[in-house]
């Protein structure tokens, strides 16, 4: 089945350990994730003006040629991607005279009312896939990784595009039982990051990153499962300042969620790229004893 | 540019100057604005021209008068329209009642960089343009490109790290500096260009071998006996030698090869 | 919470139905009469703790036209819209819309609160392209 497909600028290079496992893991539940043509930087964050159109091009842009190439919906595993094109989408859905202006400005031929919907990956599997099936999948149960799955801001506000219960999502911690391994819940797990203050400086997130992880190594989780590039870039950096003004704490290391379902489901580490994450995570996972399963399943003649 | 020369019949016709006779040349002549004040110019005549007939000595935004060296950028109205459209002037024709303006110099932001230090990865051309990331995708960069470059696209790929699509698509930019003039994000959309430019044809594109190949041949001294004896050759045996040359037959496929094959390579 | 600046603004019928308000109401799009200051936000967001003016006092200062003390706080600057108060609001009042309009006063006068060339050039290789973008959008005009 093929699914309509949005990365987002910050996929291609930087996070290359976020979509890659994607990709490959998709492919082996039978979807494939089919980039879409001429898309551009949707701006990364929704502008909160309500006079300002001009920030509201980009997304919008997007979703317009996503309709002329006769998608009805618009994957992004990219959570602030997500959100912003979310927010876009409801903007022409529901405020017509904007729609309209855009629409005109935008001159792409076609007028565009919303028609295309915007998902995150988590909610196809939590709603096409299933957890069940999911976890029937399952070659490699991530038994005994105790890890904190952190939503962060962006995939649960505001309400209208939230993809879970904004105050007690539960979608990641289902998701890291289907695979098999331990979600710790902690109070933090849907505080901010610092998000773009990071642009300012490493000291302007660091009490960002300190709350976040106090939280998390409290509730004795292992490592954090993320889904948004910046949030990996925030608490990997907020945990070398920390370091560096004399911090003492057990690092922790940082996962993609797509990492781990491509772990789970037989696929190979190197499609992974945990070389471009914080904390090797695969000391942690030799430590359980995962990386030496996968390395077999592979020998064994499993997915690659 | 210097300011109109004084006519005393301000519609005179054009002339020509054909030996020592002066001919009147019958023209259709049309209104154009340059800079807001009105003109007659012949009908045909392109912008630039028009512009030199009116009196104008152009000595900024004029170059190559070949459409190639973005010198002469000009944006202009037709009545009644409120868009903005573009064009090159040593390119466009004159259209009656075109209201023109030019852009002979955008002071346009261009990044010091040693290039030959730069191993070529994205990241560096976010290092030398950080203002890459102000731009938001308004398009209006694409609008104001006279070689229907789609600027907006190419910095697109810029922003995810894609130099090879960007130095692709950005290949007919003659950097005129239209697209800097209208950027919202006060970006220099052409520099950042010939940066990928640069990066993709010295670092990405696969060197040519043959060419490489060639080179060396010619610093061995292959052809230096053939050069020599041509150059000590009197005209009346060049001129032969060049009668009766070998001619590649127009229509012919990829294994033609000449009858005297001495000076091939890997032959 | 960080210690709260203490301030003692002279408030005036004019400053309140003065250009200030209009255009945060305009920009926000927000009915600044719906806050009744019960703190929730203040209480949720994570950067109050360096806040000087928390986002609950930034809201009666805006409604109050106190321009130049919002002007003073470094609170719109830091809030990174997360949307915790957004969300936490009893009264349903969007406050990332009024932080928004607050900053877009600034930025609109051609002040940046951010430079590009500011940001050190191993950074500006290192960081996400999301953070850039996010950065500029937020931080200049």
């Amino acid at each position: 089945m093929n699914l309509a497909y949005y990365p987002g600028c910050t996929l291609k290079t930087k996070a290359r350990n976020l979509e890659e496992p994607a990709l490959a893991a998709m492919e082996s539940l039978g979807f494939k994730l089919e980039e879409m043509d001429r898309w551009n930087c949707c701006g990364a964050v929704y502008s909160l003006a309500e006079d300002d159109l001009i920030r509201q091009a980009a997304p919008v842009r997007n979703l317009v040629r996503a309709k002329k190439q006769g998608k009805d919906e618009l994957v992004t595993l990219c959570a602030f991607c997500l959100n912003t094109l979310k927010r876009a989408n409801l903007l022409m859905k529901q405020e017509v005279e904007k729609r309209n202006t855009l629409n005109s400005f935008l001159d792409e031929g076609v007028d565009y009312a919303g028609e295309v919907k915007v998902t995150h990956l988590l909610e196809v599997l939590r709603d096409r896939v299933g957890w069940g099936l999911l976890s029937q999948k399952v070659r490699l149960h991530l038994r005994g990784l105790k890890l904190a799955p952190y939503y962060g801001c962006t995939l649960l506000r505001p309400r209208e595009v939230a993809i879970d219960n904004v105050q007690d999502p539960i979608i990641l911690h289902s998701f890291l039982e289907a695979l098999g391994a331990n979600p710790v819940g902690f109070p933090e797990s849907t505080t901010c990051c610092g998000s773009y203050q990071i642009v300012r400086g490493p000291s302007t997130i660091v009490e960002y990153a300190r709350r976040i992880l106090r939280s998390a190594s409290n509730s004795e989780a292992e490592g954090l499962v993320l889904t948004c590039p910046l949030c990996d870039y925030n608490l990997g950096q907020g945990q070398k300042e920390l370091l560096r003004l004399g911090n003492t704490f057990k690092e922790m290391p940082l996962f993609y969620f797509t990492q781990l379902l491509a772990l789970a489901l037989g696929l190979t580490a190197d499609v992974c790229h945990f070389e471009l994450n914080y904390g090797n995570p695969e000391s942690l996972l030799r430590e359980k004893g995962l990386l030496s399963r996968v390395e077999s399943l592979s020998t064994s003649g499993g997915p690659k | 540019m210097s300011r109109q020369k004084k006519r005393k019949t301000p519609s005179a016709p054009p002339v020509k100057a054909v030996g020592t006779e002066v001919v009147q040349v019958p023209a259709n002549l049309i209104p154009i604005y340059i800079m807001g004040k009105r003109y007659e110019v012949p009908e045909g005549y392109t912008i630039m021209k028009a512009m030199e007939y009116a009196g104008y000595k152009l000595i900024r935004a004029c170059g190559c008068r070949g459409g190639t060296c973005g010198a002469c950028s000009t944006v202009y109205r037709k009545p009644g329209d409120y868009k903005l459209q573009v064009a090159l002037a040593c390119q466009k024709t004159v259209e009656p009642k075109m209201y023109i303006g030019q852009i002979p110099f955008f002071p346009a932001n261009r990044a010091q960089y040693e290039f030959n230090k730069l191993s070529g990865a994205p990241e560096e051309v976010f290092k030398l343009y950080p203002e890459l990331f102000r731009c938001v995708a308004c398009n209006s960069c694409t609008k104001a490109c006279p070689q229907g470059v789609e600027v907006m696209d190419a910095i697109s790929a810029l922003k995810r790290g894609d130099i090879a699509t960007a130095a692709q698509l950005s290949f007919d930019c003659i950097q005129c500096g239209l697209c800097t003039s209208r950027c919202f994000g006060e970006l220099a959309q052409y520099h950042m260009f010939q940066l990928a430019r640069r990066i993709y044809g010295t670092r990405v594109v696969p060197k040519a071998q043959h060419l490489a190949q060639m080179v060396k041949a010619v610093n061995e001294g292959r052809f230096d006996d053939i050069l020599h004896r041509l150059t000590k050759m009197s005209e009346k045996e060049l001129k032969e030698l060049y009668e009766k040359r070998e001619i590649e037959p127009v229509e012919t496929g990829e294994q033609w090869r000449p009858k005297s094959k001495e000076y091939l390579l890997g032959e | 919470m960080a210690t709260q600046k203490q301030i003692a603004p002279t408030v005036s019928a004019k400053k309140v139905r003065g250009e200030f308000v209009k255009k945060v109401k305009e920009i926000s799009g927000q009915n600044l009469q719906m806050c009744y200051q019960c703190g929730m936000c203040s209480g949720v967001c994570p950067a109050a703790a360096d806040m000087d003016i928390s986002p609950r006092r930034i809201i009666e200062l805006a409604r109050l036209g106190l321009e130049d003390e919002i002007a003073n706080s470094k609170t719109v600057w830091i809030c990174a819209s997360c949307l915790g108060c957004t969300v936490n609001c009893p009264r349903g009042f969007d406050l990332s819309k009024v932080m928004e309009a607050i900053r877009q006063l600034t930025l609109r006068k051609n002040v940046d609160y951010v430079r590009p060339e500011d940001i050190p050039p191993e950074d500006r290789a290192k960081l996400p392209q999301i953070a850039m973008v996010s950065g500029f959008r937020k931080f200049t005009g």
